[in-house]
């Protein structure tokens, strides 16, 4: 009698943990859901050519355009000055840590790099407004109070840490023996780095790199803080402009019934986010496990 | 373990069921909508939970459009606006069975300004603004010579009230001709904090908003005076004063501005406590947040109008806002 | 070094080892850059808001004039959005992770739930707003309240305690597990008496990190309607609040330099919180750690 009480239990019991472990897969598919509903039916007012190619995204006001160019193009305009910020240095740093540095600076160094990674992002939104703006203001000519420059770089200095991290995992898997050869042709520490150990590491790093884009192209509070509310199709970083993130956030500080083609554009512009991040995302992961299997 | 993991239980617990403020929770006051009203709500709120510290109230800055759909869906007490309720979201509330009291608490002049540094849009012809906003400028007036020649040949930044803001409704109403009609690229939020940022740190940079936005930063804003080229009410350009706004020589961009209480939650007391209070002992508040207070004569016939419990709107009917006055109105 | 020894470095050409030092410098220069960054980010929120940290600016509500307006209602509105967040997270989090790191096989269904919780991680925040906004707001009416934001933020930092959880599990011995099998354990009294005793201050560190990172959020809580004028204490779940992030954001976006000053000290109580929760993190672990040997 209690061995099949217990037998139950234990059914039961797993039973429930396994959907504590579905219930993951309800969170994706009601992302997804919602996502493509209201896409849907904003798709059914908006043709999909004009959303993609159109170049002016008024869709609130009188003279309605629905191209979503402007945002993707500010969203890739703050995303790649961080990526000139974050990738060199990134690499440069784990390079250091990884090639060079005495296991103390190594101790030292990484926890900082944490706490970096761990600040919230409305903290450095502050940060690129009251400082890094000002700051450029002075020796960049004709840089607007809102702009992509400063949160651009604040993004960068966000993320050099993931960047650090990944490459320097990267580098550490590459097996000891790789190094020793190379040294014992008789080549610098510097040639083996770059000519032995960046190479051999290269997936990994590349991996590192385009999650980091995936990062920058997501992240809201610093551009919407500090870059602007003007959807506007330009490559200039010194005037004001919107990401695709910052314009949800515009959104929803204002107020939009469910069902107006407006709520709908939210999500229009959401699914289009989620698309490209998670695309990023899964590159990524390709990459770095092809790059485990290399090693491992 | 065991101990610290029952402990945690319990204060979860406690935290669900409700540990809050203490004392029995009074119900909360849900105020929404335009950010132009919302330092005169604020302040208002603030000073009545000083008098009443039970008293809880929200009050959001959706813009008078959003403040007026979530109103007319019954899911907010009162509704700060900076126009009368539409027609639209009279059959809104009608349909969803909100009856309503509309109060008039200040005037606001909605000030044009440029930053500190602009030396030459000292002023400008309402004919000027017009081009500059009107939804045929949307990219190809961009430069501030092509407004007036002899201003500098450099881009105009330009920044303004959000879709959702009665702000952007009046403004376009008043300078355009119709309302909601405007250009759309710019740098537009319901928040005006945003566009007083905007405006002040940029040098090329123009932009509107309530006048009691500009008085919090005068430091670093230059106003814009308005010539309407009418001198019955004064000649040449006006700027916005508590003055001008007053006795309408600031024309045409002063205004009434509202707010709407919903009948239905007058009926508890601490909002009906909250409405006198914003008709009675906080009137001086107005001033203090750099509005335009009514005058005498007009608060004693709202304050009658809201003892009365007069439901519906005033503006409704062909004369726009700007013809009669608003003793005037509140008199019919 | 001596020019003579050949050693452990090889001789090189002169101009080889001039590379070799500027890459040395060059990676020093840079990550001493980074950590400047970070030092000028410190430096300039406490110099701008220490001055105005104070026990009055803990206790007041949020007001219009600026050295009035304090941060009550949103440090008890982080704590108390956090601590349902937690309510929602962890039963669901260490479930899943129990799942699949005990029960779960190498089938494709286990395998497709972990790939599915790895991209889930990489998400950008703002989507789990919209996913709160269209599923708890909306559809399930729970309205801006305490309730809809806690479940959008347990959402949010889920795949973080499974993914953490999981590492906590797997780094308890296999001969734990067999010793309780052997004295005729089942699976689940051998997790419940054995495996999550043992893995208990590996789970813990991870919950806190999780929640660090979710009070650190304001993207999906700014989505789902958040207000920004909450001057009062959350009474239940369906209460209106407000939480650190967003009143920071809130008086950063008003121009006045006094409002920037409070943003300021937001920050430095929202830093301080943060690390006063990673530190009671590692503290935890290093105690349970000593205990368990």
């Amino acid at each position: 009698m209690r061995l099949r009480t217990r037998a139950l239990a234990e059914f039961v019991i797993e039973r429930a943990l396994f959907l504590c472990a579905a219930t993951s897969i309800f969170v994706t598919l009601g992302i997804v859901f919602v996502l493509v509903f209201e896409t849907g039916a904003f798709l059914r007012e908006v043709s999909v050519f004009e959303f993609l190619f159109g170049t002016e995204w008024t869709p609130l006001f009188y003279d309605k355009h629905f191209g979503v160019l402007p945002l993707v193009v500010g969203t890739l305009l703050a995303s790649a000055i961080a990526m000139i910020v974050a990738l060199p240095a990134g690499l440069l740093t784990a390079i250091y840590l990884s090639e060079y540095a005495s296991s103390g600076v190594r101790r030292v160094v990484r926890p900082v790099l944490e706490v970096l990674a761990g600040i919230p992002t409305v903290v450095y939104g502050y940060f690129a407004l009251q400082f890094v703006t000002p700051l450029l203001q002075g020796f960049v000519p004709g840089l607007a109070g809102f702009n992509a420059l400063g949160p651009g770089i604040v993004m960068g200095i966000m993320i050099l840490p993931l960047v650090s991290s990944l490459s320097e995992d990267a580098l550490h898997s590459v097996p000891n023996g790789l190094r020793e050869g190379a040294y014992a042709l008789g080549a610098t520490r510097m040639q083996t780095s770059l000519r032995v150990v960046v190479p051999a590491a290269f997936s990994g790093i590349s991996a590192a790199a385009i999650l980091a884009v995936s990062r920058a192209i997501g992240e809201t509070m610093i551009v919407a803080i500090a870059a602007g509310q003007q959807p506007r199709l330009t490559f200039d970083p010194r005037v004001p402009v919107e990401t695709m993130t910052a314009y949800i956030v515009q959104v929803s500080l204002g107020d939009t019934p469910a069902g107006t083609l407006e709520y709908r554009t939210i999500f229009a512009v959401g699914m289009l986010l989620f698309l490209s991040t998670f695309a990023l995302n899964i590159v990524s992961n390709w990459l770095r496990n092809r790059f485990r299997e290399e090693y491992a | 373990m065991r101990s610290i993991l029952s402990g945690a239980c319990v204060a979860v617990t406690v935290a669900i069921t409700g540990c809050g403020g203490g004392g029995p929770a009074a119900q909360v006051i849900t105020i929404d909508g335009s950010s132009t009203v919302f330092p005169v709500t604020e302040a208002m709120a603030e000073e009545f939970r000083n008098a009443n510290p039970g008293a809880r109230i929200t009050v959001g800055i959706s813009g008078t459009g959003g403040g007026f759909q979530k109103f007319c869906r019954d899911e907010i007490d009162i509704s700060d606006a900076s126009r009368p309720i539409g027609a639209s979201e009279q059959e809104a509330c009608a349909k969803a069975g909100v009856e309503y009291i509309e109060l008039p608490v200040a005037y606001d002049g909605l000030a044009v300004v440029v930053h500190s540094k602009n030396t030459w849009a000292s002023s400008m012809t309402i004919a000027e603004l017009k081009r500059l906003w009107e939804p045929a400028a949307q990219g190809t007036i961009t430069r501030w010579n092509q407004i007036r020649s002899g201003w500098p040949d450099r881009e105009i930044r330009l920044f303004g009230a959000g879709v959702d803001s009665g702000t952007f409704d009046y403004f376009t109403e008043a300078i355009v001709g119709t309302a909601t009609r405007s250009r759309g690229d710019y740098t537009s939020s319901e928040d005006d904090n945003v566009i007083v940022q905007g405006v002040s740190g940029d040098e090329y940079a123009l932009g509107y908003f309530g006048y009691a936005y500009y008085e919090e930063n005068r430091d670093r804003l230059t106003l814009v005076a308005i010539d309407d080229g009418d001198d019955a009410n004064g000649r040449g350009p006006i700027a916005p004063s508590p003055q001008t706004v007053r006795d309408g020589t600031y024309h045409p961009l002063s205004r009434p501005i509202f707010i709407y209480a919903k009948v239905a939650a007058l009926e508890r007391p601490e909002v009906r406590d909250f409405v006198e209070f914003y008709l009675g002992e906080g009137v001086p508040l107005v001033r203090e947040v750099g509005y335009v207070a009514l005058t005498d004569a007009e608060l004693a016939l709202v304050r009658a109008r809201f003892a009365a419990r007069t439901t519906g709107t005033m503006y409704d009917g062909p004369s726009s806002q700007t013809t009669i006055t608003l003793e005037q109105r509140l008199s019919r | 070094m001596s020019p003579d020894a050949t050693g452990t470095r090889p001789s090189t050409g002169g101009a080889l080892r001039i590379g070799d030092r500027l890459l040395a410098s060059f990676g020093l220069l840079v990550m001493l850059l980074a950590l400047a960054a970070l030092a000028a980010l410190l430096y300039d929120v406490l110099h701008d808001g220490l001055g105005r940290l104070s026990w009055a600016f803990l206790t007041s509500y949020p007001s219009r004039r600026a050295e009035q307006a304090g941060i009550l209602a949103a440090l008890v509105g982080s704590v108390y959005v956090m601590g349902i967040t937690a309510a929602i997270a962890v039963p669901l989090g260490v479930g899943a992770a129990i799942y699949l790191e005990e029960y779960g096989g190498r089938g494709r269904l286990s395998r497709m739930i972990e790939t599915n919780i790895a991209n889930l991680a990489g998400v950008p925040s703002i989507i789990y707003g919209l996913l709160g906004l269209g599923l708890f707001v909306r559809m399930m009416g729970m309205g801006r309240s305490v309730l809809a934001g806690a479940s959008t933020l347990a959402l949010l930092v889920l795949p973080v305690v499974i993914i953490t959880t999981r590492e906590a599990l797997r780094a308890v011995p296999k001969s734990l597990r067999e010793g309780s099998y052997a004295l005729g354990a089942t699976r689940w009294q051998t997790i419940q008496r054995q495996v999550l005793p043992a893995a208990f201050p590996g789970i813990l560190t991870g919950l806190i990190l999780a929640l660090s990172r979710a009070m650190g959020e304001t993207a999906p809580l700014i989505t789902i309607g958040a207000l920004t004028y909450v001057p009062f204490l959350p009474s239940d779940i369906w209460s209106p609040f407000t939480v650190l992030p967003i009143q920071i954001f809130n008086w950063v976006s008003r121009p006045q330099a006094a409002f920037a000053e409070n943003a300021a000290a937001g920050i430095i109580v929202l830093l301080a919180l943060l690390l006063m929760m990673n530190a009671v993190a590692i503290v935890l672990r290093d105690r349970f750690q000593r205990r368990s040997r």
